[in-house]
């Protein structure tokens, strides 16, 4: 490896140089909390931030897909948006119904935010910049993660409204059914990596074979089971083209039909963040974490890679959005039984062959052969008796 | 095979997306207060009342190219009955110079018109007729929405405007219609000269009936 200015390992470790130049004025039983909050603080500050410039983003990049300009009023090219939302939001009057559990109602975002803000904890963001370097990093962000659920059936069942109950009932069968799935094709790397902590995951990824990554993606059993995760975490996010439990068309918003105000910006925050923290740990599990993408570029700081690759992340998202029309209750859990279940449960016999097999270019053939077969496979059974195309009908002919 | 479809759709966005910063037909957006396209010659939205005269007239000059009559047709018809006409007690005369009653209020309440057009269509006076104004908003949502008789009042010129082919036909009938008219009271004049003239030693006769008033 070549050797590094002290200037670019000075700025890839700059914020925790702050943090221990911070932490140097107070005495020393006290640095160790000092630190933990100042860390919050920066996590606190930094995702709602990005979560702001996604909101125009989002809007600009759909309004581009669809030939439309999008918003361009606030600031120049509209990049004041947000805060013009914020605002608004802030300014809003807050409705809770008269027959609401009006604590409940109050809870619902505010345990979702938390729960959200929680899984951040664990998500190594550079080198050395990561909140609680926990053992069981990966296991705690996914039981944080499943609390989230809690929450959006609280706001369906607390407004006493069938829309929001509706919405909550769909959005809790479909975040069950997709953690299974979400959990089996993360645990491909817990099986190479033999840790369940993130920042170990991450430093498994930094090696470099001539110039290109260890990257978990760049494996077959890696490529499927970042696809997998990929998609389960947009089910799990609830987006689009799983955004059944908001569906406008039939459930009005889904959960939060009777949330206004701020308390309707908070779960639109927490959804947002909710994705941020699960593409982040996609970007961590797969993507090499805070790791360059080619090793003559590994000058460039650490957190730069990552908020790189999360705004990657980000694009591609608004891009599925853009694209894909929403499934129907039945298509999605079939498709989440049918197919995502059998092949990341397949993908961990892959993982384990690929584990024990000798190195070399029969392993990625074996493995590659037997992902490609299950995939084409699934697809053709799952589709055998789809008659897509154009719709008829019956009675109208 | 599975996911076909759904690369070929990224596909596509993709295309749109890049070739929205590219190309400036693909975006058919119009940046409304800046930028205006000229509205279609069907746009309609609430009726306006026709008079006579300069499109800058005096309130005076409007009312006497007014060329409602308080028939009351449109307020009876009207599916919402946002209409309110008071008749005048007075006449003042119509283009023909006949003498007819006017509107001495002839209020739209445009909050509660549907824009149904079923006001143009019974006028028998081509006296009221559809308007393409669309900036209406107010801050008053009682009295800015309710239009009064010298609000309404919009000129033929205005009509010709926004309905140039509608316009020109209507002009063309009530040309015809006052053509007509004149023609009848020419030969009822000269039919009663020639009978006056016959007959110089009689006493007149009755006076012709006035003409009939002009319909559509």
């Amino acid at each position: 490896m070549t050797v590094i200015s002290p200037f670019w390992t000075n700025l890839d470790q700059i914020f925790v140089l702050l943090q221990q130049w911070i932490e140097s004025f107070f005495p020393l039983w006290l640095q160790p909390a000092v630190g933990s909050v100042l860390g919050v603080v920066a996590i606190v500050a930094a995702f709602p931030g990005i979560f702001a410039l996604t909101t125009v983003l989002e809007r600009k990049g759909l309004g581009r897909m669809q030939n439309r300009l999008g918003p361009n009023r606030v600031g120049p090219l509209g990049i004041l948006q947000p805060v013009a939302d914020g605002i608004k939001s802030l300014t809003k009057e807050d409705i809770v119904p008269l027959t609401a559990d009006a604590a409940v109602h109050f809870l619902a975002p505010v345990v979702l935010v938390i729960a959200v803000f929680l899984g951040f904890a664990v998500l190594p963001i550079g080198r050395n910049m990561v909140l609680a370097n926990l053992d069981a990093g990966l296991l705690f962000f996914f039981a944080i993660g499943a609390s989230t659920e809690l929450s959006i059936f609280m706001a369906g069942w607390s407004s006493r409204n069938k829309y929001s109950l509706l919405g909550a009932m769909r959005a809790v069968a479909q975040m069950i059914s997709y953690e299974v799935p979400l959990l089996l094709s993360s645990v491909v790397a817990v099986m190479i990596t033999g840790s369940l902590s993130t920042v170990k995951i991450v430093e498994a990824q930094s090696g470099f074979t001539g110039i290109f990554p260890h990257w978990y993606v760049f494996t077959p059993w890696g490529f499927a089971g970042f696809t997998l995760f990929v998609i389960a975490a947009l089910a799990e996010t609830n987006r689009s083209p799983f955004d059944l439990p908001e569906g406008e068309s039939e459930l009005v918003a889904g959960y939060f039909t009777e949330y206004s105000g701020f308390k309707f910006a908070l779960f639109f925050l927490g959804e947002y963040l909710g994705m941020f923290s699960i593409a982040g740990f996609a970007i961590t599990l797969f993507l090499g974490g805070w790791g360059a993408p080619l090793s003559v570029l590994s000058f460039i700081p650490s957190w730069a890679w990552f908020f790189a690759k999360l705004f990657c992340a980000i694009c591609f998202f608004i891009w599925l959005r853009g694209t894909l029309p929403r499934l129907r209750q039945d298509q999605l859990m079939n498709f989440a039984w049918k197919f995502m279940l059998p092949m990341s449960l397949l993908n961990l016999l892959v993982a384990a062959a690929w584990r024990f097999l000798p190195e070399g270019p029969s392993r990625w053939v074996v493995c590659s052969a037997v992902l490609l077969a299950a995939y084409v496979l699934l697809g053709r059974v799952l589709m055998r008796h789809q008659h897509l195309g154009a719709r008829s009908y019956r009675y109208a002919d | 095979m599975l996911g076909e479809g759904i690369l070929k759709g990224l596909g596509e966005t993709a295309k749109n997306f890049a070739g929205s910063f590219v190309s400036k037909e693909r975006l058919t957006t119009v940046q409304y207060p800046e930028e205006r396209i000229a509205p279609i010659e069907n746009t309609r939205d609430f009726p306006f009342l026709v008079y006579d005269g300069a499109e800058d007239a005096d309130e005076a000059a409007k009312l006497a190219g007014l060329r409602c009559v308080a028939c009351q047709i449109c307020e009876k018809e009207c599916p919402p009955k946002c209409i309110y006409i008071v008749k005048s007690t007075d006449k003042k005369p119509d283009y023909v110079g006949k003498p007819q009653i006017y509107p001495a209020r002839f209020d739209i309440d445009i909050s509660v018109c549907m824009s149904c057009q079923i006001c143009v269509e019974v006028c028998p006076f081509e006296a009221i007729k559809m308007d393409t104004e669309f900036e209406l908003s107010t801050t008053d949502r009682f009295g800015g929405l309710l239009f009064d008789r010298d609000h309404l009042a919009r000129s033929n010129q205005h009509y010709h405007k926004i309905h140039p082919t509608e316009a020109a036909e209507v002009d063309a009938r009530l040309a015809e219609e006052k053509a007509k008219v004149e023609a009848k009271a020419k030969a009822a004049a000269e039919a009663a000269a020639a009978k006056a003239a016959a007959a110089s030693a009689a006493p007149p006769v009755v006076k012709p009936a006035p003409a009939k008033e002009p319909g559509a």
